[in-house]
């Protein structure tokens, strides 16, 4: 692997991101100035773009059949943060995908149910009275999302309101204007701030990956989030083009892994928008296997933000159980 | 002086408005009626099958939304590009069906008369079989046909463009869109049909034509639960009955098997067999 480009003096460079040893973390000292998190950030290795790229597209090749497949349609269902972020969302709209997060098929309970359904805070209150009993998590996106173009003060209330109707995972942007210019450590404390508004929520920071434009940003992005205490790092809004790519989460995942190393403290990973297919859906099981192994192929540990997917899942399965094609016209419209 | 060599051609199948190769990498020969090699030709698998109906799927709602003015008029071009393409045609039909020229010729031209007449029938459907229906109340009733959606279309073996014409434009008249299985001894004017259509106005995924094994390849579009209906022209009877089994599952319309004479007047029944009929009751004098 590569040595970073520059060490600057005075801030340990995580060599430990590689090796898995060496100096632990130390979050105060790091965050201590801007200057320092930058350096720390800018210490970060930089990403083989090539390489990332190279990787992700042969993972993709890997053919995944019969029990294999079923178990992996299995999984990615359970993983699956379904999701309805429009602006003519109705509390109707929101009921009726509480119901197919639960049971996504109605024909057969065998299906198992998704890991959250996520929402506009507004509609919170909704999700939490229809899911009442059934396991299944609501998310809620906060601070100004997709853009995150607010002040601090109304994403802190947005963020409160979404934990006081009841939800129970929050995931909030990041001000990409902000990182892009430089001023990482207003990020940092932006996100230091949302966390400790969500109490005990559970805390998912949008990179919106498709403004950050390079793999390195990518990768200082996650670094700055698990700093400031995300409990996982999410892709993209699934507003903006490109949404979640495979390179991008295969950065993050390795991002992840590198922290683990270092501090000991396990983050989670959810990429989201664009993920349509089961074949999609399959790829990212097999990146996350071969990046970073058993750990995270769990549904509290990695996420796929998606609406349309589970439809393609869910027709999928049912070629596999019944042996001909399924059609749309089986599965419910969204 | 050396003598030219010439181009040995490998045809692809015809999905969504493309011509991707097989999925499953295979080709097969295709020879003339007295066993020379003619081309390679794709051999079509289940999931060229599946991709094909879910392309045939997502041209429906566009295809049978347009009007049936404009349909006829997308379909009678067609009609012109054949004609362009006579001289082919002729070539293809003699070598597949090993008869003579004139006779090819006739076949050929048969074929783009049957095109234009079933191109005529787009915007009159609603008249000659729509009806307003005497009823016992103070109802307006009508009936209108409607397209039936995907429509699984297997070619006739022997007639390999004419046949072809007399089994897919009738289903593209009343709106539905195709997903036709082409002679597996004789693909090439269907997949020079497929070249027409992707330089015409239809639009794609309206028809996908797949070459290859309908033993193979028609199970998955008989029991296939996003196929509407299934014109079973050109199955063998064993393989008729198999298909019609699989159809009945999700209760597909199927077209049986039987006797053709495509040189006679068509009639409606082709249309027919691909319609559904709405029903409308709709109150009056109140």
């Amino acid at each position: 692997m590569t040595v970073p480009a520059r060490e600057p003096a005075g801030v340990p460079v995580p060599m430990n991101l590689i090796t898995g040893s060496g100096p632990d973390i130390d979050v105060e000292r790091i965050t201590s100035s801007p200057a320092a998190l930058r350096a720390f950030l800018h210490g970060l290795p930089g990403v083989d773009q090539v390489g990332a790229d190279a990787r992700a597209a042969a993972l993709s090749t890997r053919s995944i059949k019969t029990t294999a497949k079923s178990a992996a349609i299995d999984l990615a269902i359970s993983m699956i943060d379904l999701t309805t972020l429009e602006g003519m969302d109705t509390p109707g709209k929101v009921r009726a995908m509480c119901a197919k997060a639960a049971r996504p098929d109605p024909r057969d309970a065998g299906v198992p149910p998704v890991a959250a359904v996520c929402v506009y805070s507004d509609l919170v209150a909704v999700a939490v009275d229809a899911l009442a009993g059934s396991g299944v998590r609501v998310a809620s996106v906060a601070t100004a999302f997709p853009s995150g173009r607010a002040s601090l003060g109304v994403k802190l209330t947005d963020t409160a309101d979404a934990v006081a109707a009841g939800a129970g995972e929050v995931d909030m942007v990041i001000d990409r204007g902000a990182f892009l210019s430089g001023r990482y450590l207003d990020v940092f404390d932006e996100i230091s701030a949302i966390r400790t508004a969500c109490g005990p929520a559970h805390l998912k920071v949008i990179l919106e990956t498709g403004e950050l434009r390079t793999y390195d940003n990518v990768r200082r992005a996650s670094w700055l989030a698990m700093l400031a205490g995300a409990d996982f790092i999410k892709t993209s809004t699934g507003k903006v083009s490109p949404a979640a790519t495979l390179p991008v989460t295969l950065v993050m995942l390795q991002a992840v892994r590198d922290f683990r190393d270092a501090t000991g403290r396990q983050v989670g990973v959810k990429p989201a928008g664009g993920i349509r297919t089961t074949k999609d859906a399959i790829r990212y099981l097999v990146l996350v296997n071969e990046t970073v192994g058993q750990d995270w192929l769990d549904p509290a540990w990695f996420r796929l933000g998606a609406s349309s997917l589970l439809n393609d899942l869910l027709m999928q399965r049912s070629k596999l159980t019944t042996g001909h094609y399924s059609g749309p016209d089986y599965v419910t419209v969204d | 002086m050396t003598q030219r060599v010439a181009v040995r051609k490998t045809y692809k199948l015809f999905i969504g408005g493309v011509f991707p190769r097989s999925e499953s990498g295979r080709t097969y020969v295709v020879t003339d009626a007295q066993g020379r090699f003619l081309a390679n030709a794709a051999l079509a698998s289940r999931k060229d099958a599946r991709d094909a109906v879910a392309a045939a799927r997502k041209a429906f709602a566009g295809w049978s939304g347009t009007t049936a003015y404009n349909r006829g008029q997308v379909l009678y071009r067609v009609a012109e590009l054949l004609e362009g393409r006579r001289a082919q045609f002729v070539e293809e039909v003699a070598a597949s069906e090993g008869c003579p020229p004139e006779q090819a010729r006739q076949q050929v031209e048969a074929s783009i008369d049957r095109w234009v007449w079933y191109a005529g029938w787009t915007d009159k459907l609603a008249q000659v079989l729509g009806s307003t229906n005497p009823v016992a109340g103070p109802y307006f009733d009508f009936s209108l046909p409607e397209p039936t959606g995907v429509v699984a279309v297997l070619a006739p073996e022997d007639s390999s463009l004419l046949g072809l014409v007399s089994v897919l434009a009738p289903v593209l008249a009343t709106g539905a869109t195709a997903v036709v299985l082409a002679s597996p001894t004789r693909p090439l004017p269907a997949v020079t049909l497929a070249e027409v259509l992707a330089t015409s106005d239809v639009p794609a995924g309206v028809v996908n034509v797949l070459t290859g094994r309908p033993a193979e390849v028609a199970p998955w579009l008989a029991s296939h639960l996003d196929v509407n209906a299934l014109d079973l022209t050109g199955a063998s009877p064993e393989l008729a009955v198999q298909l019609e089994v699989a159809a009945a599952q999700s209760l597909k319309r199927v077209r049986r098997p039987g006797s053709e004479d495509f040189s006679a007047d068509p009639g409606l029944g082709r249309m027919l067999a691909v319609l559904e009929t709405k029903t409308v009751w709709h109150p009056i004098g109140v």
